[in-house]
């Protein structure tokens, strides 16, 4: 729930959040004669406290990216995200990249890409609304450490993108034939170090879910009642996700799903599996444990895992939306 | 109504064509969609139950001309993993519009693929129709091998088609109705994930259908999205489809909407049993609605 508090706080400082690259003074000048005029008629007293606690906030909040000049955004109410790389294989990446022009259309209407190992010139951590994490943490190398801590820090919502972030995959020992290394216990999903709002599975996670995600959270932001709605039913499963742990495992589909006594013999885990790990036999997942790379992406792909009759019910105007959304 | 979910029109219906409705379960509904669906390019191909190694086990394929999927018809009462190819069905055999056909369940797991593809990629908007049938209840293979063997006494290879209706389940060989059990006594033999299932009628396929509300050789469909509409009128002029309409239809919709309000009530009911909240002792167990 601290992060609908977050949510709230994005909402209600609007000038906040989308001018937080912008020069701070502006903001603070603006919302000041703005809040006296709302309160003078009623009574001068209530002024003053609303007007210092707000830029109060807003400065300690604001002062580590400041300095910059400032760039002339066509789209005023853009979230800003940014792509943080750890231990991981930049798959994750890539995958967002291959949003092919739909990338484009994100970047052009609902999102800065504010820090980006290869696609933005920026070297320390901005501040920004949504961060997507890819890989796990090495904890023998320092300066992880310190950008992760940094990440939750400066990120209003932090997403684990894939497997490594979210359960460590392959960075750790998940595979049969693998040699065992030291190293093994130095990588952790990311959830071990910080707390992290939303959970993207799989290696790697699909362009189509990072853009889904990239879109709710822009709902969820700039969105009117109804889209701000829309796009908390949706990402709430993925919160769950997070919350649930970074521990993941074709066994899950053991513990979770056919001993809870929920499966139905869909078949949706074998389709997402990207290791062919998954065969169905008898109308049941038979899961191969040497092959399993513990990405999360079965158990969170099963129809029995979450189900919501909310967002599945209205599939078609989603999928309306989102395609009218992408137009470029 | 709402247990039917939202749907555009409602229909009896059959086949037009007879070699579909010889060897259809019903009204040949998913064949006869599929069939034209293919032959009008609106599916590249489609992914159905097949015949598996053994008698009456499916087996999920993927059909891309109309022998292919006429192989596939008829009902069998046993789990066919469809969803388990819809990647597939993109990559090695390079579809760009599948035809999906499923048990409410599997519509379900199709729409979140559709909006959570977490392990599907390119797979969303790949998928052009997805047919629904009615289901009350599946049986996993040696279920529904103990039901036919042992209980209707019946060699399954010999078996040429089975039917659930009026309350029984019954077996027919070449000589006709071979045996019959009322379906009180299949209940043990049901697969447990099917009892916390609340959807009877595929509330979120294009088009769904099934026996239940139409007489014999007629089935029961409704249309419910804009793509389900736009094929099933095109195969209705084209006259892959006869179409009437369910006014005064014998059983009709008020059997259909008796039997999934049954069903779901029941299993609403399991679910909150299932949350154990009696026993102390006892774990719940899980509730994937949210």
């Amino acid at each position: 729930m601290g992060l609908f508090d977050k949510f709230k706080s994005l909402l209600f400082g609007k000038g906040d959040v989308s001018e937080g690259t912008q020069d701070e003074k502006p903001v603070a000048s603006k919302q000041e004669p703005v809040a006296s005029k709302q309160e003078e008629p009623v009574s001068a007293k209530h002024e003053a406290p609303v007007t210092k606690a707000e830029p109060a906030d807003m400065k300690v909040e604001q002062k580590p990216i400041i300095q910059k000049p400032k760039e002339e955004k066509p789209v005023a109410d853009k979230i800003t995200v940014g792509h943080v790389h750890m231990s991981g294989c930049t798959g994750c990446l890539v995958s967002l990249a291959d949003n092919y022009e739909g990338l484009l259309t994100i970047l052009d209407k609902y999102a800065d890409l504010v820090y980006c190992l290869t696609l933005a010139d920026v070297r320390h951590i901005p501040e920004m609304d949504v961060a997507l994490v890819e890989g796990s943490v090495c904890l023998n190398d320092e300066c992880s450490m310190e950008e992760i801590l940094e990440t939750r820090e400066r990120a209003k919502i932090v997403v684990a993108l894939g497997g490594c972030a979210c359960y460590g995959n392959t960075t750790r020992f998940c595979r049969g034939g693998q040699q065992n290394q030291p190293q093994h216990e130095a990588f952790l999903p990311i959830g071990d170090l910080i707390k992290v709002d939303v959970y993207i599975p799989a290696c790697a996670p699909t362009p189509q879910q990072i853009r889904n995600v990239c879109l709710m959270a822009y709902l969820l932001l700039k969105g009117n009642d109804e889209q701000k709605a829309l796009a908390t039913a949706y990402l709430t499963p993925l919160m769950n996700l997070a919350a649930a742990g970074t521990e993941a495992c074709g066994c899950d589909l053991m513990t979770e799903v056919i001993n809870q006594g929920l499966c139905c013999g869909c078949g949706s885990c074998a389709a997402a599996c990207t290791v062919r790990a998954i065969t169905m036999q008898y109308g049941r997942p038979q899961v191969e444990r040497d092959l399993c790379i513990k990405c999360g992406a079965c158990y969170a792909q099963c129809p029995r895992s979450f189900f919501s009759f909310d967002v599945c019910g209205q599939y078609e105007s989603i999928t309306n939306l989102i395609g009218e959304v992408m137009k470029p | 109504m709402e247990y039917l979910g939202q749907y555009k029109a409602v229909y009896k219906a059959k086949a037009g064509c007879e070699d579909i409705l010889s060897k259809a379960q019903d009204g040949g509904i998913v064949t006869a969609m599929f069939a034209y669906a293919l032959e009008a390019g609106i599916i590249d191909g489609a992914i159905v139950a097949g015949p598996g190694d053994e008698a009456y086990k499916p087996e999920p394929m993927i059909a891309t001309t109309v022998e292919e999927l006429f192989a596939a018809r008829g009902t069998k009462y046993s789990i066919s993993p469809n969803m388990a190819l819809i990647k597939e069905a993109t990559r090695s055999y390079g579809l760009d519009k599948i035809g999906i056909v499923g048990t409410p369940c599997q519509i379900q797991a199709v729409r979140k693929a559709q909006l959570y593809p977490i392990g599907m990629r390119d797979v969303p908007d790949k998928i052009a129709l997805a047919l629904g049938i009615f289901c009350m209840e599946n049986f996993p293979y040696q279920g529904l091998y103990q039901m036919v063997e042992d209980h209707c006494a019946t060699k399954i290879d010999n078996v040429t088609k089975m039917d659930i209706g009026k309350g029984k389940f019954s077996v027919y060989t070449e000589r006709g109705v071979n045996a019959q059990i009322p379906l009180k006594v299949t209940h043990k033999y049901e697969q447990p994930g099917c009892h916390v299932c609340l959807d009877y009628v595929a509330n979120m396929a294009d088009i769904s259908t099934g026996s239940v509300g139409t007489p014999d050789g007629w089935s029961t469909v409704f249309v419910r999205s804009a793509a389900g509409e736009a094929a099933f009128n095109k195969a209705v002029d084209a006259g892959w489809i006869i179409a009437e309409s369910m006014d005064g239809v014998k059983p009709g919709l008020e059997l259909v909407t008796k039997l999934a309000t049954e069903k779901i009530t029941k299993n609403q009911k399991y679910i909150e049993h299932r949350a154990h909240a009696e026993y102390e002792a006892l774990k719940p167990l899980r509730n994937p609605y949210i």
